[in-house]
């Protein structure tokens, strides 16, 4: 039966597990968000930081979230030759960009899907850590200390972007260049170095994601289906490229997914993101709290 | 009739032909399924590229059209035992109706996120399908086949024929509207949505009735496969992978004339069935997913476009 | 000019207002335009001259006013059917169909905006008259993504003229060409008004509005400061202010 305590539990995880959505979305509403980068590849990147940190954890005995700090250049990397890939193909050439965009990166996603079945296999994989598997005791709540780690670990992260994007000379760029490419020009600043810079960040933050989401749950090859749902939704409701608002965004996803979990079960959760996603696309497609439509 | 169209009457004729011949001639049952899918696959890209390429309006809600158009004939043939044909018809309304509802998202939504939600609601109907009990939810359904009528002496046969017949509908369909008027406003529209209206094109009632032809005709092509596996579950029924390979197809071949679906599909589906056999299918996602990379960075406009290019050539040369 | 017999208007616009959030592009704008007449929009950048083209073609709703065209109220009206009743337009940035050809571009308006009942054949010819008439002959069989300047330019009034409208809006059709290219669009608008066709022409450039209108009409933050006769407008002292800005 539904009780309040239940009900409650169900907020605090929801909680937790929204500002974990947060850190796995920030690299989107930067690339999709800020760029407008039909980035639909985005959680497949993500699945695959959870890979490399799956194998430096089972072969290295690396704890995972040293292993995201790890991968974190090499993604940086990846992310400013996939850009350059990106521009070079897309938006020099200019028209429908957009769609032929999200066609290239569905393409890359079931690319990286298959690359990783091959590798790893099906399988769903894990890491071994000391806050992996158990968890924190306060009367009758029970709270599994990985969500704490990736609740602690994702408001860090998120607020270091918030300051990079807002205090450094790069951030302010990066964020001026989604606004106005003019006044970028006279700046000073190249606007395609800038937008390069700013996926490369955007995928460097995948590291640290991808640690996340394989402490907090195991992972399988096409994981990232589902997180193409959540992550978009996400963003989209934030309103595009709205970093305090991801987070806050976010937040909500979570405690809506765990509410229904809690009340109907499993098997209705896989549809809560893309049904909020598809509700604010139809009623307010700038977002809640978007700074353009 | 135009010379043009006697000679499409007459290969449609000829394939059909050939086709129903092949059911009674072969006894061999690999070809029927393997062609089967290579079928469903054509008519599917075909009916896709109506929304998807004429009026551009990409729309990764294939499963979902397709994956109700399953469940429909489940539903039917489990309540009713409804007759194959009877399946195809409803599946067919049910996804007019789709139709008309994604018509009306592409109010709200343009490009891009038009295509996120169409992601959304193929999502959504599958969650949906999943917890719904009368229809086996997430474990899925057997389902047995009727006694196969004549003249078809095996089931999968008739499927494949009645498949064939779904491809050459959906074709003549595709054709018509290219070189009607409704081709050429979709046309417009796609290139500049103001500019069609203020040219005298009604645009949403356009729209809409790309939606609802594309949507029928996927629901359609989606309902005889609940009788070609004997089973439905929703998660193959819903795969994603039926849009991006329906997609790819499309992009491969070319949007911009009605046979360029047909080309994609031939080509993707009789190299993934080849591929699925010989190696895996894992192979098999994984080279769609790098035909659809190679064809977008490479060949936007599709083999048409290549073709194209090279006769303009040509002919520039001459 | 203008006697108590005069004709009905072909285009009555009252009391019409769009406001954008709380910014108010056009406010209380009415004017009457006759069957045949040559009319002249101005104004300084931003005074509403395209929001109110918008709102006669349809773009835009109107809250509050109305748009009668030949005595009927089409305030209600979507764009196309607007074209269809014989409201034509060109944009200020030219929209063509960039996937088609110059002839199929016209081929849209003759499809879905010329009257029923005409053959395919009858449709080419009158898609060719019109191409050669704006000087586009030959280039009916290039695609409209490859055409110059002048020749989009050329191309959206040939449009236009393909959806045989009674009423035509060139929105700004001479900027950005070259002195000698203007004259010939300008003597291509004055071929298409001795036929019967009344032009509404939104211009910056003076003298092509001075040549042209029989009346102009200026607009200045969304009100209508001053209306007459070509001179008359001239020498209007807020029309100068406004252009001046002091």
């Amino acid at each position: 039966m539904f009780s309040l305590d239940l009900l409650l539990d169900a907020v605090v995880i929801g909680v937790l597990l929204g500002c974990f959505y947060g850190a796995v979305s920030l690299g989107l509403s930067v690339s999709f968000g800020l760029l407008d980068v039909p980035h639909v590849a985005h959680p497949a990147f993500l699945v695959l930081a959870s890979y490399a940190v799956y194998f430096l954890n089972e072969h290295y005995a690396v704890d995972p979230l040293v292993a995201g700090l790890l991968i974190t250049p090499v993604f940086f990397v990846f992310g400013l030759a996939a850009y350059r890939l990106y521009y070079e193909t897309f938006e020099k050439r200019g028209s429908d960009a957009g769609v032929r965009g999200i066609a290239f990166f569905f393409g890359v996603a079931f690319i990286i899907e298959v690359l990783i079945i091959l590798q790893f296999g099906v399988d769903q994989r894990s890491v071994t850590a000391d806050y992996v598997g158990k968890a924190w005791r306060f009367g009758d709540f029970r709270i599994p200390y990985r969500l704490l780690v990736a609740f602690a670990v994702a408001t860090v992260l998120t607020v270091l972007l918030t300051l990079y994007l807002s205090k450094t000379f790069m951030g302010r760029a990066i964020r001026a260049v989604a606004q106005d490419e003019v006044a970028l020009r006279l700046m000073g600043a190249d606007p395609l170095k800038v937008k390069q810079w700013a996926f490369g960040i955007a995928t460097a933050v995948l590291g640290i994601a991808g640690a996340l989401l394989i402490i907090v749950a195991p992972v399988d090859p096409i994981l990232d289906r589902a997180y193409i749902g959540r992550t978009f939704c996400v963003v989209v409701m934030a309103g595009l490229g709205s970093m305090s608002g991801t987070l806050v965004a976010a937040i909500i996803l979570g405690v809506a997914e765990s509410i229904v979990l809690t009340l109907f079960g499993a098997s209705w959760a896989p549809a809560i993101s893309f049904a909020m996603l598809l509700g604010v696309l139809a009623v307010r497609p700038q977002g809640l709290f978007g700074r353009r439509s | 009739m135009t010379r043009n169209s006697m000679a499409f009457w007459t290969g449609a004729a000829v394939f059909l032909a050939a086709v129903f011949v092949m059911t009674q001639v072969v006894g061999n049952q690999y070809p029927f399924f393997a062609g089967y899918v290579i079928l469903q696959f054509i008519a599917l890209a075909v009916a896709w590229s109506i929304l998807g390429g004429y009026a551009g309006y990409v729309n990764f809600g294939t499963s979902a059209f397709y994956g109700v158009g399953v469940y429909s004939s489940v539903f039917l043939v489990k309540a009713f035992g409804a007759p194959l044909p009877l399946q195809i018809l409803a599946a067919a309304a049910i996804g007019a109706l789709m139709g008309l509802a994604l018509g009306v998202l592409t109010l709200r939504m343009q490009g891009i996120f038009f295509s996120i939600a169409t992601i959304a609601l193929t999502i959504i109907i599958e969650t949906a399908i999943t917890n719904w009990r009368y229809v086996g939810g997430a474990a899925g359904i057997q389902i047995q086949r009727p006694p196969v009528t004549a003249p078809f002496e095996n089931y999968v046969q008739m499927l494949f024929f009645v498949q064939a017949l779904l491809v050459v509908l959906a074709v003549a369909i595709s054709r018509y509207i290219q070189n009607s008027w409704i081709g050429r406003g979709l046309q417009a529209l796609r290139d500049d949505e103001l500019a069609a209206e203020c040219t005298g094109v009604p645009t949403l009632r356009l729209r809409l009735l790309a939606c609802v032809i594309s949507g029928a005709l996927l629901c359609a092509v989606g309902a005889p496969a609940a009788m070609y596996l004997q089973y439905a579950d929703p998660g193959s029924a819903f795969n994603l992978n039926y849009s991006v390979t329906t997609l790819a197809m499309s992009l491969i071949g070319g949007t911009a004339h009605w046979s360029g679906p047909i080309i994609g599909a031939i080509l993707l589906g009789t190299t993934q069935q080849l591929l699925t056999v010989t190696i895996s299918s894992e192979v098999n996602v994984l080279v769609l997913g790098l035909m659809l990379v190679l064809f977008v960075v490479g060949a936007p406009q599709g083999i048409i476009g290549l073709v194209g290019r090279l006769r303009g050539k040509k002919e520039g040369g001459a | 000019m203008t006697s108590s017999d005069a004709p009905a208007p072909l285009l009555r616009i009252s009391a019409l207002t769009k406001r954008f959030g709380g910014f108010t592009a056009l406010s209380n704008v009415s004017v009457d335009i006759r069957p045949g007449e040559r009319f002249g929009l101005i104004g300084p950048n931003g005074s509403g001259k395209t929001t109110l083209i918008n709102c006669i073609s349809g773009v835009f709703r109107t809250e509050p006013g109305t748009v009668l065209f030949g005595g009927e109220d089409v305030t209600p009206l979507q764009p196309h059917q607007r074209t269809r009743r014989g409201i034509s337009r060109s944009f200020q940035i030219p929209r063509p169909f960039r996937s088609m050809t110059v002839a199929e571009n016209l081929m849209v308006a003759l499809d879905f905006a010329a009257h029923e009942h005409v053959s395919v054949g009858q449709r080419q010819d009158s898609m060719m008259s019109i191409l050669t008439q704006m000087g586009l002959g030959s280039k009916a069989n290039v695609s409209a993504a490859s055409l110059s300047q002048v020749e989009l330019r050329k191309m959206e009034l040939a449009r236009a003229m393909a959806t045989h409208p009674k009423l035509l809006i060139s929105d700004e059709a001479m900027a950005g060409l070259s002195s000698s290219e203007v004259d010939e669009v300008l003597d291509l608008l004055l071929s298409l008004a001795g036929r019967d066709i009344t032009i509404i022409m939104i211009e910056h450039i003076m003298q092509a509005v001075m040549r042209f209108s029989e009346r102009v009409m200026c607009l200045d933050a969304g009100r209508i400061i001053a209306l007459g006769t070509p001179t008359e407008v001239m020498a209007d002292r807020r029309v100068q202010e406004a252009y001046l800005g002091t």
